[in-house]
């Protein structure tokens, strides 16, 4: 294929979308799945025939539209309404409604059960309002086992652009200019990253793409993987072709069945048509991706173990330097990033760095997708600036904590991060305010707490969580996780004392300062945050021993 | 009669359609050493777990030591040397599945089939596991059984949809 065909397919996969009037989608996402979402759109396409309607009003799969605990979604097109808890009986009468009557039907309409006017644009809705998206822009409007709709809304028409009129330099310095971050949790500036990688001088490099997403309570990446595997496709192109490799390869966790379903349909696909193989493009870039599934180990979200474990070896870090940009997988150049951070690029190619740039704050450029979950009315997928508020996130998106209970704190980064507190509400949720809060921003997971939610507990819980996730290689983690486990348990039990308490906060400082890699040096935040927070908690625990 | 190797290893009948499989993966991975993981996947979901026998043929078709093919088995948690039953429970045990009750899910299952997780019922029909997190949040909790995912289940009602599930086969 060459640009010209390029741009032909992308226009008449954009005619052939134009002339279908109404698109309907329903939400085939894992959770909505769980809710049978499958026998709805199956239900769905039988009465779109029976009532003759198949010329105007086309329906298909889609990936996540953000509410998961309200599903199965579906969703009509271009009208914005989004119907909720679809059953196969239900489905035919929104289409009865929505096409038959021209009225949509009020009780079945997003947020009927919860909202006195729910609003039949859903985008009018403060938990649609509120959010600005990039990363997860088509997710919901696209069928992601189909790369025509992808096309259609101008997928690989970056790769094009960066392919046939950039230089890899100049794909850099774009990266570079939109000031992206990585989004796997640590925020190392991507640009500078690709520019290391693209600097070493080797006849082998390699494209990772981290999707090993470990944290509990975290779906940022299967969501994006199953709702728009194509975007994540063409971010790792790009990026192949800025440093100069010739092969990638997609890690992604063995629980994630759809996700690795449905990004080997889109590597197929892709392949058909000519955009990932030998010269693409008509150019001397080749590029060819291979999926490498995870076999259940926290620790591969560690870059040096996630590339020992496709080398087929135990996941096990080893120290760096050297880093994996100068000596990573087979000791080549490799460049890693999050499916999220890729999931950006096509974007920041065809828009400019610049206008990425201006999204955020001045120091987090961007958008950042949630996972929200827990103690709290919606749970499910956001996508927010960097720099909107807690209070925003869990109040006004989220729409508060159920059951008339009180906000407590909310976990951000997982095992590795800390807990948010209710002085700390209105924190502007980047990467440096949440360092000086003693959490991360990690990959994105969000789990709210209730008052009725034990911090000791939760601690225990992620302590116990990186005791199990251990690797076992250095001794502060494999020893100092267990240590710290136990006397949390006993202080939980109500057997511990003071002095348990004050071991504690030593202890962590130890495994913090001199574990080998990031999950023991981080294992220790959820107990220290909520010592910072919660104190009187441990105290009166140990008070009543 | 049955090969027993000098190491008293039961070698795997090549007619079996399994070992057909996992010999074709081998075959499509070009014997490379660093497929092992790739190749265990392929003999998990063919097998459910990997037994010991498999593991030697691995071994030796990869050129690999048998303790490289052990010691990568057991550091991972999707592998398993045990079978894990004709069905399968798993439980969800992540943060939000947690702070929503997986724990009383576990304590309904262990009073009803006296299973904690990693066991298998003495008649092998029924395994229970528990998972980190299956990414299935807005769903908490959630439980898998037999690779399908039930929503909000309630601790009440798991020990009736688990015995519905035995007596379905």
């Amino acid at each position: 294929m060459n640009r010209q065909e390029l741009v032909d397919l992308i226009a008449s996969a954009k005619e052939k979308r134009q002339k279908i009037k109404h698109k309907i989608f329903v939400c085939c996402g894992t959770s909505c799945m769980a809710s049978d979402s499958e026998a709805v759109l199956k239900a769905l396409k039988e009465v779109i025939i029976e009532k003759g309607l198949q010329n105007e009003v086309e329906a298909s799969l889609s990936g996540c539209m953000g509410l998961c605990n309200q599903g199965p979604l579906v969703k009509v097109n271009p009208d914005n309404t989004i119907y909720q808890k679809i059953t196969c009986e239900t489905i035919k009468d929104v289409v009865q409604g929505q096409f038959i009557n021209k009225e949509p039907l009020r009780e079945l309409l997003l947020f009927a059960d919860t909202r006195p006017e729910p609003f039949i644009n859903a985008e009018e809705d403060p938990f649609f309002k509120k959010q600005t998206k990039i990363i997860l822009k088509d997710c919901g409007n696209i069928n992601p086992e189909d790369i025509e709709d992808y096309l259609a809304v101008d997928g690989y028409k970056a790769l094009g652009k960066a392919l046939l009129q950039m230089s890899p330099e100049e794909v850099i310095s774009e990266v570079k200019h939109s000031r992206l971050r990585g989004r796997g949790g640590a925020g190392f500036p991507t640009g500078q990253k690709w520019e290391t990688v693209y600097k070493y001088v080797n006849d082998q490099k390699y494209v990772i793409c981290n999707g090993d997403e470990g944290d509990p309570g975290a779906f940022m990446n299967r969501s994006v993987l199953e709702g728009n595997p194509h975007c994540v496709l063409e971010g790792m192109l790009i990026a192949g072709y800025a440093i100069g490799a010739s092969k990638g390869y997609a890690y992604i966790r063995g629980e994630y069945r759809l996700a690795i379903k449905r990004f080997e349909t889109a590597i197929k696909h892709a392949k058909q048509k000519g955009l990932l193989g030998q010269n693409i493009l008509g150019t001397d870039f080749s590029f060819d991706i291979e999926i490498r599934i995870g076999a259940g180990a926290f620790v591969c979200g560690e870059e040096t173990a996630l590339i020992a474990s496709i080398e087929g070896k135990r996941g096990t870090p080893k120290p760096r330097p050297p880093f994996p940009a100068e000596s990573g997988l087979w000791g080549k150049p490799t460049l890693i990033n999050n499916v999220e951070t890729y999931a950006n690029i096509h974007q920041i190619i065809l828009n400019g760095g610049d206008w990425f740039s201006e999204i955020g704050t001045a120091k987090s450029a961007g958008t950042k997708v949630f996972a929200l979950a827990g103690k709290i009315q919606y749970s499910g997928l956001i996508e927010v600036p960097m720099g909107t508020s807690l209070r925003e996130i869990v109040f006004d998106i989220g729409g508060g904590i159920p059951n008339d209970r009180e906000y407590k704190a909310a976990q951000t980064g997982g095992p590795s991060g800390g807990c948010i507190p209710l002085q700390h509400l209105d924190v502007k949720l980047d990467y440096e305010s949440l360092a000086s809060l003693g959490s991360i921003m990690g990959s994105g997971g969000l789990i709210v707490m209730d008052d009725q939610t034990d911090m000791v507990d939760v601690a225990r819980f992620f302590m116990e969580f990186c005791m199990d996730e251990s690797c076992g290689k250095c001794v502060p983690c494999r020893v100092g996780t267990k240590m710290m486990h136990d006397l949390i348990q006993k202080i939980f039990e109500g057997k511990g004392t003071k002095k348990d308490l004050e071991r504690l906060e030593e202890l962590a400082v130890y495994v913090k300062e001199t574990s080998l890699c990031g999950l023991g040096a981080s294992a220790p935040n959820p107990l220290l945050s909520t010592i910072r927070y919660f104190r009187n908690e441990y105290e009166e625990k140990i008070q009543k021993a | 009669m049955k090969n027993v190797s000098s190491s008293g290893i039961v070698e795997l009948p090549k007619t079996d359609p399994r070992v057909k499989l996992i010999a074709a993966k081998i075959k499509k991975e070009n014997y490379k050493p660093d497929a092992l993981i790739e190749v265990l996947h392929t003999a998990q979901n063919a097998y459910g777990y990997l037994p010991i026998n498999v593991l030697h043929y691995i071994s030796k078709e990869l050129r690999l030591p048998p303790s490289r093919v052990f010691s990568t088995v057991t550091f991972y948690h999707f592998f398993s040397l045990k079978s894990k039953g004709d069905h399968t429970c798993l439980i969800c045990t992540g943060t939000a599945c947690y702070v929503k009750g997986a724990q009383q899910i576990l304590n309904e299952i262990e009073k009803e089939f006296t299973l904690k997780p990693g066991e298998v019922t003495p008649d092998n029909k029924l395994g229970l596991q528990v998972a980190r997190c299956i990414g299935a949040c807005g769903l908490a909790p959630a439980v898998v059984i037999d690779d399908e995912v039930q929503a909000k289940v309630k601790p009440e009602n798991i020990a009736s949809t688990l015995k519905a599930k035995l007596q379905s086969i």
